[in-house]
């Protein structure tokens, strides 16, 4: 892969998964457990398409193919996303939602406190900028996970619950594979495995703190950011996104 | 960005002293205090939460401001609809911000209707049992994208006429939560409108689901004003006392007159076959309301009404849980400061 098809990928990943997770979050608005937190969810969604706009944006512009924005998020098929497989799984309750928030939250985090250091003056830009979003993010996810955690019998019953079924996805979050190590090595993005055990230590204190338990898993699930198998939920996803583009393509919306 | 601490119990400032005041009034001072009340209400003062107020006038208010809330909730749904198949990501990231705009209002208003001693849980409870209304345009579908542009433009527009001369209500809290209000609402109208203007400069589809979209929206957005004059029951009381400033034919009037014009411009066509110009009187002339329509859907049975109720009834159902658990959480933070705070004294 050349250093360019290489960060195309790069930018892809990162604009798929606020992308992704933007619109999942979306779902929640008008439907959230109380006003208060359909506004904050709401919050959260529209930072995350958001920088989806401006990653997107510069993945076109690196590609150098006239491709826009909307061209990406509107009109690529389920193979060509880059997402994670975790921002892709369904809200289901605000137990998953808040469950799934945090595991990338945390990640997302780490991932842009070094972007702000990366030699890609553009990306560090868009890093910067995010970052203040993201942190506000984290703290949100995480006083939930200790709120629901150690609220009632019901609530912490919840969270496990969601946290045994999500975990499996959070492996891929911080395992370098080649386009990461070639970001590294070109330095635009960070060595993840030197994110790693702040990640740990992170969802290690949470969890203490939630009283959760980390759940044992044999297998980590991965193949969302390298396209290589996705689950069948983003093909929904996009199904909904991409109704209106490719019911009328081509048009000014 | 806005603040997501749980908030959710607020305590409602109660007008405790005058409350009891007035719970101890004798008959013959009423009068008195009406009058009293009244000239305040003449002279264009502004009425708070402390303040003496005739109980018909507190009740009126938090029906209405109530109802207010409850439409700006509701109004959530049928534009909710369309915040996952928004056509690009600026649009997307407009129509999320909206539709948060709206919950905001819901907030200030549920706070508003909480300064005169109402409960958010109780007024919650009666639009979930269906006891208290809510503005019946939301009873319609959203069946494609130029929906959200007609609804921008028309019942944003519609609530805009309604709303900004509530900015002078003579009940100060109201007031002040409709000034705020008002400046988010015209924003909306206007990207509703700039929605619906690049429909009618688009393609032939996109045209035709703009005018599609009016002739489904136009006259449930002349619904908005209520019924008219002489079928109004509340208008000559809520007149006297300055929470109405205009009756509701004359905002329809002012609503047509502004919004014909616009249709125009886009080159579409309102669907009213007596819709015309007066140059006499300034004014549109415009067809019969079926008024049978807005009885039906007030009265619970219109498009979507059963829907709506259902998925508001949902949430706050499948919510339940999470309240909870933010309560018992708050308490057991409560108890553990307590418990090392004395750990510190003992010590
Ligand atoms: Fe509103
Ligand atoms: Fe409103
Ligand atoms: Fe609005």
């Amino acid at each position: 892969m050349t250093l360019t098809e290489a960060k195309f990928e790069y930018l892809l990943r990162l604009g798929d998964n606020a992308l992704i997770l933007g619109h999942r979050l979306s779902e929640w608005c008008g439907h959230g457990p109380i006003l208060e937190q359909d506004i904050a969810i709401t919050n959260i969604a529209l930072d995350q398409v958001g920088q989806a706009r401006s990653l997107l944006q510069y993945a076109a512009e690196v590609e150098g193919k006239g491709r826009s924005e909307d061209d990406l998020a509107y009109t690529r098929d389920v193979m060509q996303f880059r997402n994670l497989l975790l921002v892709e799984q369904p809200n289901e309750d605000f137990a998953y939602t808040i469950v799934r928030q945090f595991l990338f939250d945390n990640f997302n985090f780490l991932l842009h406190q070094a972007l702000t250091q990366s030699k890609d003056e553009h990306l560090r830009a868009i890093a910067e900028k995010s970052l203040k979003e993201i942190t506000y993010h984290l703290r949100y996810s995480s006083e939930w996970m200790i709120r629901l955690g150690d609220g009632t019998e019901e609530s912490h019953q919840k969270m496990q619950t969601a946290l045994d079924d999500l975990f499996i996805y959070s492996g891929e979050l911080t395992s370098p594979d080649e386009v990461d190590q070639q970001m590294h090595e070109a330095g635009i993005g960070p060595d993840l495995d030197r994110l790693k055990p702040a990640y740990d230590q992170k969802v290690k204190d949470i969890l203490a703190e939630a009283t959760l338990q980390l759940p044992e898993v044999k297998y980590m699930q991965s193949g969302g950011k390298d396209g290589r198998m996705h689950t069948e939920h983003l093909g929904f996803i996009l199904a909904e996104l991409q109704f209106v583009q490719r019911a009328y393509p081509g048009m000014e919306w | 960005m806005k603040s997501c601490i749980f908030a959710y119990k607020h305590k409602a400032i109660l007008p405790s002293a005058s409350q009891s005041f007035y719970d101890n009034m004798k008959e013959p001072n009423q009068h008195t205090f009406e009058d009293q009340f009244q000239a305040r209400i003449d002279a264009e003062e502004r009425i708070e939460p402390k303040d003496w107020m005739p109980e018909k006038y507190r009740k009126t208010l938090i029906r209405q401001i109530s109802q207010h809330a409850h439409s700006e909730i509701v109004g959530m749904l049928p534009e909710g609809n369309w915040v996952t198949r928004a056509p690009s990501l600026r649009r997307k990231v407009a129509l999320l911000a909206k539709v948060q705009d709206e919950a905001g209002h819901g907030l200030y208003l549920y706070g508003a209707a909480e300064t005169l001693g109402a409960e958010r849980d109780d007024l919650l409870d009666e639009l979930h049992t269906g006891k208290a209304k809510y503005s019946s345009i939301f009873n319609y579908p959203t069946l494609s994208w130029a929906d959200i542009g007609a609804i921008g433009w028309l019942v944003d527009g519609a609530a805009i006429m309604n709303q900004v001369p509530l900015c002078r209500c003579s009940y100060g809290p109201y007031a002040r939560a409709m000034v705020r209000v008002c400046k988010e609402e015209s924003f909306h109208q206007r990207q509703g409108y700039e929605i619906m203007l690049t429909l009618a400069r688009g393609s032939e589809a996109q045209k035709q689901m703009a005018q599609d979209a009016l002739n489904r929206w136009w006259w449930p957005s002349l619904m908005m004003f209520g019924p008219s004059d002489k079928d109004s029951k509340h208008t000559a009381q809520s007149m006297a006392w300055k929470i109405k400033r205009f009756t509701n034919d004359e905002l329809r009037q002012r609503f047509v007159d502004i919004t014909a014009p616009q249709a125009e411009f886009l080159g579409l066509t309102i669907p009213d076959e007596d819709l015309r110009y007066n140059a006499e009187t300034g004014h549109y002339e415009f067809g019969a309301i079926n008024w049978d329509e807005f009885w039906q859907v007030v009265s619970g049975d219109g498009p979507c009404n059963r829907q709506r109720l259902k998925a508001r009834r949902k949430a706050h159902e499948e919510g339940a849980w999470v309240r909870d658990a933010a309560v018992a959480y708050a308490e057991k933070r409560r108890q553990r400061k307590a418990a090392a705070a004395q750990q510190q004294q003992v010590a």
